[in-house]
């Protein structure tokens, strides 16, 4: 690109001589090339996005296709009739509606934990100074390594003896201390914030409380999207610990709804499918409204959804 | 006057310390009672029999000596989980780096390409499960279909022994635009005059690539790597849902036998005691990769 745009003014000042027909002629086969292989990376991009997309179009195909044309031969991609009333058999068959309430509320449990708990301690660990610190941050970063599944055991057992098996307390709870992740993203965050603005206010006699609330945490907003994202995602999308915890079927998250019914109706893809599809619905929504935030994210710190 | 700002900075530093334990407060409670205990509890469980309802018994090294002597299950997670991890790790890899590749050229669009590629990274392991259990229905799935118009005769995927398990890695192929975000972040990194240099020395794309990209890009690679590594060795939404570790237990992967024992059956001594095996073996498996990443990883100060 850089280099046809070099070349411009030159060949509009030169316009008609000889030398510069050959420059032109050079540049043409360059741009030409160039748009070329501009073509080729697209065919080639297409392609694969087309097959990375084949099994959610046919997903979507198949919920709205007839019993009996989801196990036509040959499969047809565009149904005869789209059948938009599969969506609310969905519905009436599996309690979708109640399953996504049930993850919704223990979304937003998660999502207040966490911004009641991280930007406190981040600030802690970014801000303030006291014994210990480096070690406690060097502590709190190497238990991300552990696999949760070690923890499973003793934790299940405690609540088992404190009642709350079958509670959403084991799902909700873990938030209120912090995600290491997050407290992580967040002290990096605060450490690129000037610490002349705390300062200032300290003069103006604000306390350290007030200026991680007033100052620090209003600057802070990116940040807390990412958190309040990725918590979203998450949990709309976690499954063994629910599985693990709850044991009454109308308790059930979405992504354990969904597995139960997995075999069950083994013959009905279609409303199947539209359930699915249901599910993913609003993981989808926010992830187009969030890409951007969400994908900063994910290059800054590794993570995934 | 060192003695002034002793005494006067004293009091100040006391209350910061102070309010900085209190800020680590959450933290410090949920280090303790989510981490801490938990694992020293799993430590001590793994040396034990429970079925939870009666106290646990200390059965010393009974456990481990059962699960490497006597049990046939054990081996079999075990080697269907390396087999996973064997077979997914490079796929993923060189999947992920290619695509971001592409995507990384400076071309208009890119943005639509990388949102597309990504959407698979942010569906539920249970939606993921349960669509490719549709498309590789073996007779009605759309994949043999397409395969069928091709004329080559689709296997039965999940459903034959020898195809379960590639399946389940293809599957995990599929959400590779996570990964390839992460390379695309890393290869953004590399400073481009590194790259205008070469060229005036006329070292060709291939060059170019081979000595400046995959060099810059090897710290990345390694922390992908290890994070891929330990989420493979972690399958559990996949088996449990389509395969349940079927056909023949050739899915049968480690956290899906670690959670049958503890939850269906209730050893939880036992399965303490696998949880235990599993988190040495990804410990040890960091560690070797790490210790390989002398050799191979590139830091800007060398």
């Amino acid at each position: 690109m850089s280099q046809s745009k070099d070349l411009g003014p030159l060949i509009a000042a030169e316009a008609g001589g000889s030398r510069n027909r050959a420059i032109t002629s050079a540049i043409n086969g360059v741009t030409a090339r160039r748009w070329l292989g501009y073509g080729a990376v697209y065919v080639v991009l297409t392609a694969i996005a087309i097959v990375f997309m084949i099994p959610l179009l046919w997903m979507f195909a198949t919920s709205l296709k007839s019993r009996s044309e989801i196990f036509a031969w040959p499969p047809s991609w565009i149904p005869e009739q789209p059948l938009w009333s599969n969506y609310a058999m969905a519905f009436e068959k599996y309690p979708l509606a109640r399953f996504m309430m049930n993850t919704s509320v223990l979304v937003i449990f998660n999502i207040i934990g966490e911004l009641l708990a991280v930007p406190l301690i981040a600030y802690g660990f970014a801000r303030l100074n006291f014994p210990f610190k480096r070690v406690l941050f060097i502590l709190m970063l190497s238990t991300m390594m552990i696999p949760g599944q070690i923890k499973l055991i003793p934790l299940y057992s405690i609540y088992s003896r404190l009642g709350l098996v079958n509670t959403y307390v084991p799902l909700v709870l873990p938030a209120f201390f912090g995600n290491p992740f997050f407290i992580f993203l967040m002290v990096q965050y605060i450490r690129t914030i000037p610490r002349d603005l705390d300062e200032a206010a300290r003069i103006d006699g604000a306390g350290t409380w007030t200026i991680l609330y007033r100052i620090i945490l209003p600057l802070c907003k990116p940040v807390l999207a990412v958190m309040i994202v990725f918590t979203f995602l998450w949990v709309w999308n976690d499954f063994l610990q629910p599985l693990i915890y709850l044991n009454d079927f109308y308790s059930y998250p979405i992504s354990v709804g969904l597995a139960f019914f997995r075999g069950r109706y083994s013959v009905e893809w279609n409303l199947f499918m539209a359930a699915t599809l249901v599910s993913i619905l609003p993981v989808l929504v926010l992830y187009f409204f969030a890409q951007r935030h969400l994908i900063g994210g994910i290059a800054s710190l590794g993570l995934k959804g | 006057m060192a003695t002034a700002t002793w005494r006067t900075a004293k009091p100040q530093a006391r209350r910061e310390a102070i309010e900085g334990y209190i800020s680590l407060l959450p933290w410090m409670i949920g280090f303790v009672g989510f981490t801490a205990i938990p694992l020293a509890a799993s430590v001590y469980l793994g040396f034990t029999q429970w079925n939870i309802i009666e106290p646990p018994q200390w059965i010393g090294l009974d456990n481990y000596v059962r699960m490497f002597t006597r049990d046939p299950l054990f081996w079999q997670a075990l080697k269907v989980t390396l087999g996973f991890v064997a077979l997914s790790l490079p796929l993923k890899l060189v999947f992920g780096l290619g695509l971001a590749l592409l995507l990384n050229l400076k071309i208009p669009g890119m943005n639509f390409f990388r949102t597309v590629f990504y959407i698979p990274a942010v569906i539920s392991g249970v939606a993921v499960s349960l669509m490719w259990m549709w498309l590789l229905q073996p007779d009605t799935g759309v994949v043999n279909t397409m395969l069928y118009f091709l004329g080559i005769q689709g296997p039965n995927w999940f459903w034959d022994p020898n195809w379960a398990l590639p399946s389940v890695a293809m599957m995990s192929v599929w959400k590779v635009g996570g990964s390839a975000v992460i390379y695309l972040a890393g290869l953004q990194n590399i400073p481009a005059h590194l790259y205008e240099a070469a060229q005036i020395d006329g070292a060709g794309r291939w060059a170019r690539f081979w000595r400046i990209t995959l060099p810059l890009l090897t710290p990345t690679l390694f922390f992908q790597l290890i994070i891929e590594m330990i989420d493979s060795f972690k399958v559990f939404t996949e088996a449990f849902v389509i395969t349940q570790g079927g056909p023949l237990k050739a899915t049968y992967f480690y956290l899906l036998y670690f959670y049958e024992e503890a939850f269906q059956n209730f050893n939880m001594g036992y399965a303490s005691a696998l949880a235990l095996v599993l988190t040495i073996i990804i410990l040890l498996a960091t560690v070797f990769v790490n210790y390989t990443s002398k050799r191979w990883v590139f830091y800007e100060s060398e």
